[in-house]
């Protein structure tokens, strides 16, 4: 068995089911905190498919690409957070302006 | 030898990814489910890039997956902070189990501000006063 051969059939299920699993909390997560970190995880296992495949079909691009999806994650964790936060500061303050009438 | 090498470090990467993604089904709270995502889903991803780097042997390669690994190090632990402290805000409940909250009432509610102080509640009605005023 090669190397190829091995990360193909063992590794690369592996992270399959992980993926899957981590979807299941996806869908089924209570809050949307739970909701915005199962995508950041997902997106971080989707980077190490990608360096699973690069090994597989021996081309190097591919961590290009598993580059620019972690900024992504970064940044869409940020943002959500950000707007999370927000959104809920907003409410805070309405709820202050009908307690105050 | 690089090849059992890159069968090693491949394996423990998957062995933790996988661990990771079981804990992040199972943990019962938001926040003891963000703490799985930044440790084992770091070290499994750094594991299996540190085995692609040695399956390329270039220089160029190496240097990419040493930005990538840096990059997760840095933001894995800032992105959950974000988003645990914005669940926080949120009134996400934690574990019934849950031993302590340190954060209980040191957190003003409106203004989004740390405080240990005991003159919390004074400052935010002054804040209420200032703006009837």
């Amino acid at each position: 068995m090669t190397v190829e051969e091995y990360l193909y059939y063992i590794i690369l299920p592996i992270l399959a089911v992980s993926v899957l699993l981590v979807f299941i909390r996806f869908v089924m997560g209570p809050k949307i905190a739970d909701r915005v970190v199962a995508l950041d995880l997902l997106i971080t296992i989707g980077i190490t498919i990608i360096a699973i495949y690069s090994i597989v079909y021996d081309q190097s691009t591919f961590l290009d690409i598993a580059l620019i999806l972690g900024l992504i994650a970064f940044l869409s964790t940020v943002a959500f957070s950000y707007y999370l936060e927000k959104r809920n500061k907003l409410e805070m303050d309405e709820k202050k302006r009908k307690r105050n009438e | 030898m690089t090849d059992a090498l890159i069968i090693i470090l491949s394996t423990l990467g998957a062995i933790f990814i996988l661990l990771a993604a079981v804990g992040f089904l199972r943990m019962p709270d938001t926040y003891l489910r963000i703490s799985v995502t930044t440790k084992a889903v770091t070290l499994g991803v750094g594991l299996i890039l540190v085995s692609a780097a040695i399956y390329f042997d270039e220089l160029s390669v190496t240097s990419r997956v040493l930005a990538i690994i840096l990059f997760i190090i840095l933001t894995a632990p800032v992105g959950a902070h974000l988003i645990g402290r914005a669940s926080y805000f949120l009134g996400v409940k934690m574990w019934d189990k849950s031993v302590m909250d340190e954060l209980e009432g040191k957190y003003k509610k409106f203004s989004h501000k740390l405080d240990s102080g005991d003159d919390l509640k004074d400052e935010e009605e002054t804040e209420e006063e200032k703006e009837k005023g």
